[in-house]
């Protein structure tokens, strides 16, 4: 077994007395495809944000390719090679498509300091922008000012921004959150493409069981702040606390 | 085509704005270098508001701060004009990167008053450093000599001084609308509308903010070197905080959404100020009524308005 991409140590976030992610450990092995699923209020996005630097974690420690990450900023864990997306569609809406992707290409490249030359003269970016759009199947649309996208399109977008910055490391929250079930197999399909051809590691949290058992090596299952089973998508499926876990969240509705 | 055509007008308004001092009427001269000056002012504040997202209300500090630094130049040292407008840039922009410091890690309206309040301690310290500044009076006085780079102009006619304030103007706009269309100037615009999602690319936004907030300040210093001579005198007025409010309105009035936008918010604002003050003192009273309209009907400013109605039209 190689050496784990991703590490995570005993994390734990509380905000005030409210344990939302406690004492959680996970290793992700190179080039796997990882679920993370949970009810609802679980600290799926939560272990999410700590991961990508969106929040400060109050324990543990997480660490990439064997350096400690913990607590970095987003844009220096980003640059390190972990990029990920949002459950609530985090686009640039007043750009076009192609500039989205521009955007994280233009961080990727060390370019955004340049101050006198034409951004949109830029050919090999724009090249690079319409190849990362063609993997998404958004080529049409490059010129399409992202607010007016479809949700579909949109969605995918997001997932174009993220692979844009090269990462080696890809957290997908929710991709399919709000997506047809047409929609849907157009992503899963997708991903799974991306992870057959690519170097990325795919951490992916999901609510469709589809979804999730469709895409997984592994499946990670987390319920109430707290790692409840981690295992092959077969022995989740046996899993007696993970049924419960969700069954009990089905009793409670 | 249509590039072409924007282009064409503009390189014609640029010609009849330069041989202006042949046909219009005197008076005119001043009040175009008037509005030039806003007009750049204005622009420089919109590359931290419209292109960056982030409100300032301090911007007349960088525009007090290069009208000082050229009126004290010129009036200790006489040195040539260009290189006091260099110096003043510089001592503008230096400014804007102590300031831009502590305000550009404050979001919104917290920025806003961070903003507001250095732009209040800059007019105290104008106002009180008496030594320096001359206190309310102003630095006044200086002689303007020489243009620099061996130029033969007779700066003190304000006909010739008008067109090297054209020609500047004209110069640093460009500077500054190529900025703006730059892999940086699209950063600029990701960062105003989602300044998160930026950083999750990879990008360390403060830095982005702290040096548009600095290039924006060096343009206002600009625009301000400029204006010291062009009123011959520098005052504590040009540092007080309703001048941070000028850009400001002149943005709105013009179009943030555009390059241009604040250029011609200046016109309007500098045309109507001077039309209205000779029929009636209450100048202040019409620009709240202009400037109420203007935000509940015409959000986009008058260039945006009217570039939305000559689209409609064809």
């Amino acid at each position: 077994m190689s050496d784990p991409i991703l590490s995570v140590r005993n994390l734990s976030k509380a905000f005030g007395g409210v344990h939302a992610v406690q004492d959680v450990s996970l290793e992700l092995r190179p080039r796997e495809k990882v679920a993370l699923i949970g009810p609802n209020g679980a600290g799926k996005t939560t272990f999410y944000n700590m991961v990508s630097g969106r929040m400060r974690p109050s324990g543990g420690s997480v660490s990439f390719e064997g350096q400690d990450i913990t607590g970095l900023p987003p844009h220096r864990i980003s640059r390190l090679g972990i990029s990920r997306s949002f459950q609530i569609t985090n686009i640039f809406a007043e750009l076009t498509a192609r500039q989205n992707v521009e955007v994280a290409l233009t961080a990727l490249h060390g370019k955004g300091l340049q101050l006198f030359r034409v951004a949109s003269r830029d050919r090999a970016l724009r090249a690079e922008a319409e190849q990362v759009l063609a993997q998404l199947g958004l080529a049409e649309l490059a010129d399409t000012r992202a607010g007016v996208l479809s949700y579909g399109d949109k969605r995918l977008l997001e997932i174009a921004i993220v692979l844009a910055t090269r990462p080696r490391l890809v957290l997908l929250d929710e991709p399919t959150a709000g997506m047809t079930p047409e929609e849907t197999r157009q992503v899963t399909r997708l991903i799974r493409e991306l992870a057959a051809a690519s170097t990325y590691t795919f951490l992916i949290t999901e609510h469709d069981m589809n979804v999730v058992f469709d895409l997984a090596d592994r499946i990670v299952v987390m319920h109430r702040g707290r790692l409840l089973a981690q295992g092959t998508p077969a022995e989740i499926r046996a899993n007696r606390a993970v049924r419960e876990a969700y069954l009990g969240e089905e009793e409670d509705a | 085509m249509r590039v072409a055509t924007v282009a064409l007008v503009l390189l014609a308004v640029a010609a009849g704005l330069f041989w202006l001092p042949s046909y219009a009427p005197y008076f005119y001269i001043f009040v175009v270098t008037e509005i030039l000056l806003m007009g750049l002012f204005a622009a420089s504040f919109n590359l931290i508001f419209g292109y960056t997202g982030m409100l300032s209300f301090g911007h007349a500090a960088f525009f007090g701060m290069g009208a000082y630094t050229a009126a004290l130049l010129l009036l200790h040292f006489q040195l040539p004009l260009i290189w006091v407008l260099l110096l003043a840039m510089l001592a503008a922009a230096l400014l804007a990167a102590l300031i831009g410091f502590f305000s550009v890690r404050l979001n919104e309206v917290y920025f806003a008053m961070l903003t507001l309040a250095f732009g209040m301690m800059a007019y105290a310290v104008v106002h009180q450093w008496r030594s320096l500044t001359n206190g309310s009076d102003g630095v006044a006085g200086f002689p303007l000599r020489e243009f620099g780079l061996g130029l033969d102009l007779q700066l003190a006619d304000p006909a010739v001084y008008y067109k090297v304030v054209l020609v500047l103007v004209v110069l640093a706009s460009l500077l500054l609308y190529l900025i703006t269309r730059s892999p940086f100037g699209l950063l600029l615009r990701a960062i105003s509308e989602n300044a998160e999602r930026v950083a999750f690319c990879g990008i360390n936004v403060r830095r982005y903010r702290l040096l548009s907030f600095t290039i924006a300040g060096m343009f206002a210093g600009l625009a301000g070197g400029l204006f010291a001579p062009f009123n011959r005198v520098a005052n504590p007025d040009m540092v007080h905080w309703t001048e941070s409010a000028q850009p400001v309105l002149m943005t709105i009035l013009g179009g943030a959404g555009y390059f241009l936008g604040p250029y011609f918010g200046a016109a309007m604002f500098v045309l109507l100020e001077t039309w209205i003050t000779t029929y009636t003192e209450q100048w202040m009273l019409f620009l709240g009524i202009i400037l109420a309209v203007m935000v509940i009907f015409f959000r986009r400013g008058v260039l945006g308005t009217a570039l939305d109605w000559l689209m409609r039209r064809r």
